[in-house]
């Protein structure tokens, strides 16, 4: 305490003031808040750039994956019909008026393609109704049920009835209960999908169990190579280290396309094979196309992100632990899996879960060898975005895909602890 | 050898030579008698071999050519988890990812005893370092001098008869570092068991061992106990690496026995003790400890040899005053007195005459 404030303090430090008569902890803070504005300056452009590439793409895919309004937009009257006539209505003559008038209103718009492709989504094939019935708007006489019913039955279909109630809500859960195979009956209940359309679930299981795979093999062969790098001298790591980079520094096609020759049917490996004798001429190896293909590609492709913290780690573990443990009575066994493998689990979980978040969401290679049955769930969204133009489905598995990450994230919290994660 | 059998140590190392890289031996013909019970310090400069002698001991390198055997059982192939020779190492190597309990029971449970044997065990090798208090903390949380006590303790705690400890105060301030040395030297002699100690600190060493072995360039240069070491050094390294030396370059002149003259560059002549000399006109070292110069005529030992001298610089360090002096022709012979009550302040540029006992005055081979 200085001499000046002595007098002035009663007994609460608390109370400490400056010689010019300031609170101690204002002084204090508006000496920081400057230095703190500056920080703030410089880390403002990363800041924008990651909230204008990243934090508003993916609000945007949430908002999509709930809400849908291209046929509620296009088709007011019969958005109006719904809201009088509750679900089980019996489909009158208004109802068919409505539509009518909603027909027109696409056709003057030129939004039949848009509004029938909401519809398709939920019942397939029912795109070209909505288009050529808009074409043939102009003609509609009432009654307008037997003139649309006339043009074509699917109109009295109760599936496009119900379809077309659900779509006239901006807001929907559908594409969620699509992601996950479930649909709506007829009575708007909740139901499984038909056996042979199930696609989602399976998807996502195989998406998570290749990439648990992969992670477990990137492990079992980046760990003895990492213990390697941080064991030999500075000169051979830094050539092993060269090696191990290599690979990221090719492009990601012309690895996988390498692949491609690599593990073909008449492909290097299985020339090797068969010239060896290991293997007959007609039993050469399906090692492409299939689930097969996508895991050794992908182990290759994202061996270097656990090499990487697992040699961080391991580089700060002197030699002198083991040695311990040795003179301690501890077999080399013993040593390892009771001093040495404990020491490089932070390694171990940084490279895993970094392994694993990449593998869930990998797309590319999958893609190029993966086949019918080596796709992941990346491959069905690129679907949904390039060729289905379900984007509000797309969205929705995004979000299942997002969730399902985070999870394994909150998991590895709870059982190794985010805190303890050594990247580099 | 015949006598092998009987007169041989507790850890014996015959012939035993180390190479790394097969084009240079770090240790060259390394012969080492070490008895049991004994407190033998490895005292050298980094690089002289002594370490690379201690992990062969424990079995993390293995020696080139030679024998090295325990109770007489030559341990060369044996893996060191095996040889039952407690370690201490130089930054401790507590595991950090389990507590002081849980490092102390490490090297009871992989021999396989039971729970409450082993916490028995642990309990009283804490106490045995005044830690008892500590058994849940992870080393993290403690202090370097807390966490060498653990360190101390993990290595006895399963009841070795050989222990190692490789620069293990190396870390320590020095106040903490000369408690320790108590400490350690206590539980040897409680314990009764064999310590190899390594340091290239030679106070240490001294204070600490019942023998010293000095190394340098891979070899031996002196092996006896402290007080021998100091004062009768075998040679110019063992002089000048053990203590403060003054050194006086000059030819032997006489040599009789153990008594020998010494013509200075400066022309005086001087009695002094012949150490590893071999023939008159032989280059030599004087070699003379600053403690045992004088300069006070009353406190100057009968038959001491007396020479002028013009004081330099005098430093105060608080118990002693480090005399720098120009002494036949070199400017930085140094002079320790004592600071008592009523000591003569010397002064820079002074002019006095000092002296030593001929015995004090060793002449060197100038290695």
């Amino acid at each position: 305490m200085t001499d000046a404030s002595a007098p002035l303090t009663m007994n609460a430090p608390a109370s400490l003031i400056t010689d010019d008569g300031k609170p101690l902890k204002a002084a204090l803070a508006s000496s920081l808040a400057v230095r703190r504005r500056r920080a703030l300056l410089l880390v403002a452009p990363l800041f924008l750039f990651i909230f204008v590439t990243f934090i508003v793409p993916i609000g945007q895919m949430l908002f999509q994956s709930v809400h849908n309004d291209s046929f509620r937009a296009n088709a007011p009257a019969l958005v109006e019909w719904f809201g009088q006539n509750p679900q089980g209505s019996e489909l009158d003559e208004t109802a068919y008026a409505a539509l009518a008038s909603d027909l027109r209103t696409m056709q003057q718009n030129r939004s039949a393609g848009v509004a029938g492709t909401r519809i398709n989504y939920d019942v397939p094939g029912t795109r070209s109704l909505f288009t050529s019935a808009v074409r043939n708007a102009g003609q509609l006489e009432p009654p307008y049920k037997e003139a649309l019913i006339a043009q074509d039955r699917k109109w009295a279909d109760p599936n496009v009835w119900r379809a077309m109630r659900s779509a006239s809500a901006a807001f929907t859960g559908d594409f969620f209960l699509n992601a996950v195979d479930l649909t709506r009956d007829e009575n708007g209940k909740i139901v499984s999908v038909p056996e042979g359309q199930a696609v989602y679930k399976g998807l996502f299981w195989r998406t998570i169990v290749m990439s648990l795979e992969i992670t477990a093999l990137c492990l079992i062969l980046g760990f003895p190579i990492a213990f390697l790098l941080s064991s030999v001298k500075m000169k051979h790591a830094m050539l092993l280290m060269i090696l191990v980079l290599l690979p990221f520094w090719t492009s990601l096609l012309v690895r996988t396309t390498s692949w491609m020759v690599l593990l073909q049917q008449q492909g290097v490996v299985n020339d090797i094979l068969v010239w060896l004798g290991l293997i007959r001429n007609d039993q050469r190896l399906e090692m492409m196309y299939n689930a097969t293909g996508t895991i050794i590609a992908m182990t290759h492709i994202l061996l270097p992100f656990t090499i990487l913290p697992l040699y961080s780690v391991m580089k700060t573990i002197p030699p002198s632990y083991v040695r311990a443990a040795r003179s301690l009575g501890a077999t080399s066994w013993t040593a390892f899996r009771r001093v040495y493998l404990p020491q490089t689990l932070p390694g171990v979980g940084a490279g895993g879960l970094l392994v694993f978040i990449l593998a869930m969401g990998y797309y590319i290679t999958p893609a190029l060898v993966g086949g019918a049955d080596g796709q992941m769930i990346s491959n069905m969204i690129a679907f949904h975005m390039q060729r289905s133009l379900n984007w509000s489905l797309a969205a929705a598995l995004s979000a299942i895909l997002l969730a399902i990450v985070l999870i394994f994230f909150w998991i590895y919290d709870r059982l190794v602890g985010i805190d303890k994660m050594k990247l580099g | 050898m015949a006598t092998a059998a009987t007169d041989e140590g507790f850890v014996v190392f015959d012939h035993v030579q180390k190479s790394y890289d097969g084009e240079n031996l770090v240790v060259k013909d390394l012969n080492l008698n070490i008895g049991k019970g004994e407190f033998l310090t490895m005292l050298g400069p980094s690089g002289s071999g002594k370490t690379t002698c201690l992990m062969m001991l424990a079995g993390f390198e293995t020696a080139t050519r030679g024998e090295i055997r325990l109770s007489g059982v030559d341990i060369n192939h044996v893996p060191p988890h095996k040889r039952g020779i407690g370690m201490v190492f130089q930054n401790y190597a507590l595991f950090p990812h389990m507590t002081v309990a849980e490092n102390l029971s490490f090297p009871l449970e992989v021999r396989g005893m039971g729970k409450s044997e082993r916490d028995a065990k642990v309990t009283r090798a804490l106490d045995m370092v005044q830690m008892g208090k500590f058994a849940n903390r992870r080393p993290a949380q403690m202090s370097g001098g807390q966490q060498q006590r653990i360190a101390l303790a993990r290595a006895l705690v399963f009841d070795p008869e050989l222990v190692l400890m490789d620069e293990p105060l190396g870390a320590l301030d020095k106040q903490l570092r000369e408690h320790m040395q108590f400490e350690i030297k206590g539980l040897h002699d409680r314990l009764g068991i064999t310590v190899v100690y390594v340091t290239h600190d030679q106070g240490e060493a001294l204070t600490m061992s019942d023998r010293v072995a000095v190394f340098n360039d891979g070899r031996i240069q002196q092996l006896a106990p402290p007080d021998e070491l100091y004062e009768r050094p075998k040679n110019s390294f063992v002089a000048q690496f053990i203590g403060e030396n003054n050194k006086l370059p000059g030819k032997v002149e006489t040599l009789d026995g153990d008594k020998c003259t010494v013509r200075l560059q400066t022309g005086e002549l001087i009695s002094a003790t012949p150490v590893n000399l071999r023939h008159v006109g032989q280059e030599t070292l004087v070699s003379i400890r600053p403690e045992r110069v004088e300069f006070k005529p009353e406190m100057m030992p009968a038959d001491a040899y007396q020479i002028e001298a013009e004081v330099i610089e005098v430093i105060y360090m608080g118990d002693i005053f480090r005399t720098r002096m120009k002494v036949a022709g070199t400017d930085d012979f140094v002079m320790k007195c004592r600071n008592t009550l009523g000591q003569t302040r010397l002064k820079a540029g002074q002019k006095l005459k000092i002296g030593w006992h001929p015995q004090d005055a060793r002449a060197l081979d100038p290695a």
